[in-house]
């Protein structure tokens, strides 16, 4: 059974106010997310990634489409029971105070005032509030929010967590307790799905990635499956290398950049037409050392860039095209 | 406790620390000030005046935090995206605004309760400052326990006006739910006329219309006794249970509209 499993998941608005037209948030959303897994939902402002997670937690209606969590549709009451959720730049009741606020949701859930005591004091601990924890909310920085955010999203213990941009507000210090935290949470089984337009937040910490554009999702799968087989050049480091034995590997285009690292040791870049084999016997014959030997390959910011840039950004529907059912058609 | 008695505790919360509850000092101070200011007056008016003007004051007291808190209720959840946060645990739309409501009804009930005893509090040292020949000049005791009818029945006048304000909440802005509770609280005063109006405007459609509109639109001065209370005119145990069956019916048919609106909206 997975995590969470979306089947076509689709959403559009109507905008405008005289001659309402559609506009499509989200196109036909087929996730899957597994059990334990850190799962980033990558996508540019606008991809429709909040859109997404508010059609999980029901706060918004899909157009057509299902949606499940932990095998149950998302309207099932009991999901609520299994999920927390850390919802984007997340806003509580100014009035109470962080203790306050964890109690109240942890009365939600149906446990006893001693319980929700223990649960909020831990909770806070874990994500760095302090003596703050009796100030009302309205004293809280952004970034203090944020914290208070993603520990009222753990405290029913969930086996499914989603949070919407879990770094945004967060210093650096802050970042790195939370990167920490989402660990521990996988560690402990629990399934993390996160949205982020931060790259390095999701390579840092997820198994599998999601990358939507324009309401569309337009790559999924293992990180290491992304990225692994694009391979765009290779980075050859040596040592010993003259400047006379550098002019004759530089013939012919072949390397794309001499980078000079200190006395006769360089970081060459070798273009992809460029078989490596062949430049390494020409370098040991004129006596230079290889250091090292590694391809250069895709990062995730080249694939969400080349991906997103790819994916058609038309959004509004043409009302003709759209039929009584309720499915979508781009224009 | 329940996930609609939680929600109840917390707008109950928000009130107090909002200092909603400061009203009832300045009700305090001018019920003790008009009673001191009145002590100045004809003997045997100075009561009548008191008692119109304590029960007036409960009436508008309530009213404004019925209408000025209900219509924030859910309008600041949803702005604010506190909503988010809620819907996300185990909370259904419906327990949410019914919570909500029965926290507004609780600060209500308090208020009204506090301003009800304040109220009588100066009515009894007013009898107690007054002399024999003063007393005797008055038509109905000064502490006369019938005040309770009137309210009681201010309260169930209270109860629907806030289920109409939660209601407009739903899905309108704070300040069309203002103007059209508002509205409907002064066409309601005038509500009888409906019935009056196809004899009126000599036409059977115009009667048909005003029949249509004097049962749709909530009678509020129907629950308006205050007056006879004061003057000593009797009003029957029937008529105030009447009142308190039409109001409490109304009241629910309000909140389901209210929680079916609520229910299908999406909260973008």
């Amino acid at each position: 059974m997975e995590a969470i499993r979306t089947e076509a998941l689709t959403k559009h608005y109507k905008v405008g106010f005289w001659r309402p037209r559609p506009y499509l948030a989200l196109d036909s959303l087929s996730l899957r997310v597994n059990q334990g897994e850190v799962f980033g939902f990558l996508g540019p402002n606008g991809a429709g990634k909040t859109t997404t997670l508010k059609l999980l937690m029901q706060l918004i209606y899909p157009t057509s489409g299902q949606a499940e969590i932990l095998g149950r549709p998302v309207g099932d009451p009991e999901v609520r029971r299994l999920i927390g959720y850390l919802p984007e730049n997340p806003y509580f009741y100014d009035y109470l105070t962080a203790e306050e606020l964890l109690e109240y949701f942890a009365g939600l859930f149906g446990y006893e005032k001693s319980d929700r005591r223990s649960r909020a004091s831990r909770l806070l601990d874990e994500v760095g509030i302090g003596a703050e924890r009796r100030l009302q909310l309205r004293k809280f920085s952004k970034g203090m929010l944020q914290r208070v955010g993603i520990a009222q999203a753990l405290v029913n213990d969930p086996s499914v967590v989603f949070f919407d941009e879990p770094m945004s507000g967060l210093d650096p210090l802050g970042r790195r307790a939370i990167r920490e935290l989402i660990l521990s949470l996988r560690d402990r089984g629990c399934t993390v799905f996160f949205s982020s337009h931060v790259l390095s937040d999701a390579e840092a910490l997820c198994s599998r990635v999601a990358i939507l554009a324009a309401g569309r999702l337009v790559a999924e799968g293992p990180l290491s499956e992304l990225l692994a087989f694009r391979v765009r050049g290779w980075e050859l480091v040596v040592g010993g290398l003259t400047a006379a034995a550098l002019e004759r590997v530089k013939q012919g285009g072949r390397v794309a950049q001499a980078t000079p690292l200190g006395a006769e040791r360089f970081a060459l870049q070798l273009t992809l037409a460029t078989p490596p084999e062949q430049i390494v016997t020409e370098l040991v014959q004129h006596g230079a050392q290889i250091v090292s030997l590694n391809p250069i390959r895709d990062t995730l910011e080249d694939l969400f860039v080349r991906r997103v840039t790819d994916a058609p950004m038309a959004r509004g529907l043409d009302l003709e095209a759209v039929p009584s059912a309720d499915r979508p058609v781009r224009s | 406790m329940t996930a609609t008695a939680l929600v109840a505790l917390n707008v109950f919360r928000e009130s107090v620390r909002d200092k909603v509850l400061y009203n009832l000092v300045v009700f305090a101070v001018l019920l003790i000030a008009a009673s001191y200011l009145l002590g100045q007056l004809t003997a045997g008016q100075d009561i009548k005046i008191i008692k119109d003007l304590g029960l007036a004051a409960i009436s508008a007291f309530g009213l404004a935090i019925a209408v000025f808190i209900g219509i924030g209720l859910v309008w600041k959840e949803v702005e604010k995206r506190s909503i988010y946060s809620l819907l996300s645990k185990p909370i259904s739309r419906p327990q949410l605004v019914l919570g909500k409501y029965a926290g507004i009804l609780l600060t209500l009930l308090v208020n009204v309760a506090v301003m009800t005893a304040a109220f009588y509090c100066v009515l009894a040292y007013m009898y107690w400052m007054s002399s024999p020949e003063a007393r005797a000049a008055w038509l109905v005791p000064a502490v006369d326990p019938r005040m309770l009818q009137a309210v009681l029945l201010i309260g169930i006048e209270l109860a629907l006006v806030t289920a109409i304000a939660l209601f407009f909440s739903t899905f309108s802005s704070p300040f069309l739910s203002t103007l059209l509770t508002l509205g409907l609280w002064v066409i309601g005063q005038f509500n009888a006329d409906f019935r009056e109006l196809g004899t009126l405007l000599e036409s059977p459609a115009a009667g048909w219309v005003g029949r249509i509109l004097y049962y749709v639109l909530p009678n509020f001065a129907g629950f308006d006794i205050k007056a006879q209370v004061v003057s000593g005119t009797p009003v029957s145990a029937a008529y105030v249970a009447l009142m308190t069956l039409y109001g409490s019916v109304y009241v629910a048919l309000v909140l389901v509209a209210a929680v079916a609106i609520f229910s299908r909206r999406d909260f973008k």
